[in-house]
């Protein structure tokens, strides 16, 4: 992609060691990556090889044992927690291999849940919500339960969320991973979507075929270091 | 957006549905014993001294018992006489000695023959004076008796209705241990049962129809100086051993100020009360227990759903607000609907009371400051409850929470 690109997501010889009993384990370790603007990146690698971890400290969801990880710009570490939270919800929009929507809750009111914690007016939400679900072809289910959506439904509710802030940042944990081929292509219809409109959007997935196809990057990962960088499309 | 969290609060509780009022049981039964015991406490608080208030706080109630020796009954009661009068009347502080006939007679009307409580009205003026302050007599129809009075009753409130196939109506005869009186007047309802089925005559008619001679019930001896009205007491009562030649615990009379006996009722009541509140404060801990108890539960079971929420950008604080919001409204219903249990039985012990016990007059006191006070109290109680489980559900990381 030409031009000069914002850099949104960096880390820095990131480290992510735990214990697990007696044994440390090394999910990441140390990592050093940059994710511009309007980039559609792919994290890849067999399960073990730590793309997980690698995940949730990409989305700020963990903090590392070292180095240092640069959302926007801004040292994540110089934030308390939940400001930390806020600045995620509002720069990064997470879709999850298991959906992850809250049950008991209408597929609106599950959209609004973002906005509801970046303090905008019950209108303003339900207006957007609304027009989200419409884009994501729901405008059918909006007042139904997520136990009466199918897999496909719930996960086009989940990107739905994921764009309520209007985040830069799309992250995708394996989206495909639990639907059927079908389905699986239209939602990666909607984020190649997404991204060709100017998300960046970055992908966790164990599929080389599905990163291949979409990723302008992607990462292999292996034993929680970057194995090799190759080129997508 | 607090707002907006606490209708997402309010849907986690009717979605909890069974369980929800499981955990309000503790607040209700809390919160209701509290409510009736209030409510019905002053009730039966007014109702009570309400049997004394006809006694006014510069007046001593004179009556004659049994000395204590041996069992109740075995002692015959000794009538008081004139002898006893005079001696009280001349002791220092008392002002005038009412003389007092209680009695039970025969009364007939339209053929209907029942018996009734009779009382006199004393001789002198000044004597009925005190009298009709003492027992605070307020007339409904016709009028009072009077010292000139001779042959006429005033009968008390029960006596308006047609339980004698007929209403009395002013004016009529009606016939008393045989002898016919004219009816002059009606008393107002009031809160002495005793007092709503009593006939009042004077004196002289009543020594007449029951041959009484030498004899009262009780004396009414009304103090110069309310303020020295103890001063009194004591010196009657030695004056009165000294004069029946008693040792101290041989007493066979007895001497009440009205303080004593409505402090007498109170003492009684209060200790009920203490019970009671021990009771509903018990039950309150356990309803907080339970709801701090399902609050954790809670916890645990959406620890995914709370790291959904802090993925997308929930504050700690704002994970905190819901589910104190979520125990609070568990309090807050639970009161309310304690605050209904709670006047509902009120209410209905106080009909029980009342049919049971006759005129007496049970009125519920409706405090409506301390109802909103009870469930706002409530309040407080769940969100205490919530407080822990809350924190615990802030300090969820979102990353453990998710994968669970």
């Amino acid at each position: 992609m030409p031009g000069k690109q914002r850099t949104l997501i960096q880390l820095k010889n990131v480290k992510k060691h735990y214990f697990m009993g007696d044994n440390m384990v090394k999910a990441v370790d140390g990592i050093t990556l940059e994710i511009k603007e309007k980039e559609f990146v792919s994290i890849m690698g067999p399960s073990g090889s730590g793309k997980s971890t690698a995940m949730n400290l990409v989305g700020s969801l963990d903090i590392p044992t070292s180095g240092k990880i640069f959302l926007d710009g801004q040292d994540i570490a110089l934030f308390t927690e939940s400001e930390l939270a806020q600045l995620r919800g509002r720069k990064i929009g997470f879709i999850f291999q298991s959906f992850n929507l809250i049950p008991n809750l209408t597929a609106k009111e599950n959209v609004m849940i973002p906005m509801t914690f970046q303090d905008q007016s019950r209108e303003f939400s339900e207006a957007k919500a609304e027009e989200l679900l419409e884009l994501v072809e729901l405008g059918d289910r909006m007042e139904h339960f997520t136990n009466q959506l199918s897999g496909g439904q719930q996960q086009r509710v989940a990107i739905a969320r994921a764009l309520a802030n209007d985040p830069d940042v799309i992250l995708a944990d394996e989206p495909t991973g639990n639907l059927d081929t079908k389905t699986g292509e239209l939602v990666m219809d909607f984020l190649q979507k997404l991204n060709n409109e100017g998300k960046t959007i970055i992908m966790v997935t164990h599929d080389p075929e599905l990163a291949k196809e979409h990723s302008d990057k992607i990462y292999w990962l292996k034993d929680g270091k970057i194995e090799k960088i190759t080129k997508g499309k | 957006m607090k707002l907006r969290l606490i209708s997402l609060a309010s849907k986690n509780i009717r979605n909890r549905g069974i369980r929800s009022w499981l955990t309000m049981i503790g607040i209700f039964i809390g919160i209701a014993a509290v409510v009736s015991l209030i409510s019905m406490g002053q009730g039966l608080q007014s109702a009570v001294t309400g049997q004394f208030a006809a006694l006014d706080p510069d007046k001593l109630v004179f009556t004659n018992t049994e000395t204590g020796f041996g069992p109740p009954g075995s002692t015959a009661v000794n009538k008081l006489n004139e002898h006893d009068r005079d001696l009280i009347e001349k002791v220092n502080g008392v002002d005038i000695v009412v003389e007092r006939l209680l009695r039970v007679v025969s009364f007939e009307y339209n053929d209907n023959v029942d018996f009734s409580y009779v009382t006199n009205i004393p001789e002198k003026k000044d004597s009925i004076d005190v009298m009709y302050d003492a027992i605070n007599l307020e007339i409904e129809k016709g009028r009072l008796l009077n010292e000139n009075d001779r042959g006429k009753v005033v009968l008390g409130n029960d006596f308006t209705g047609d339980d004698y196939g007929k209403e009395i109506r002013l004016g009529k005869k009606v016939i008393i241990q045989g002898k016919e009186f004219e009816v002059i007047g009606f008393l107002k309802k009031a809160s002495t049962f005793t007092l709503n089925g009593v006939i009042i005559m004077p004196e002289k008619d009543l020594r007449e129809i029951l041959d009484i001679k030498d004899e009262y019930d009780l004396l009414i001896i009304q103090v110069k100086d309310r303020d020295k009205i103890g001063k009194v007491k004591e010196t009657l009562e030695r004056k009165i051993m000294d004069d029946r030649n008693l040792r101290e615990g041989e007493e066979d009379f007895s001497i009440q100020t009205p303080q004593q006996s409505i402090e007498t009722v109170n003492t009684v009541l209060d200790s009920v009360n203490i019970v009671i509140a021990g009771i509903a404060g018990i039950s309150l801990l356990v309803g907080a227990i339970g709801i701090t108890n399902t609050m954790y539960t809670s916890v645990l079971e959406r620890k995914k759903e709370i790291g959904i929420m802090k993925s997308v950008g929930a504050k700690n604080s704002d994970i905190i607000t819901l589910f104190l919001a979520e125990s609070a409204l568990l309090g807050l219903i639970g009161g309310i609907i304690g605050v209904i249990i709670g006047l509902s039985l009120a209410f209905a012990a106080a009909g029980a009371a009342s049919s049971a016990l006759g005129g007496l007059d049970f009125k519920i006191s409706l405090n409506f400051p301390f109802l909103i006070f009870a469930a706002l109290f409530s309040v407080v109680i769940g969100g205490i409850s919530g407080v822990f489980p809350a924190i615990q559900a802030s300090k969820l990381n979102p990353v453990e929470a998710l994968r669970s």
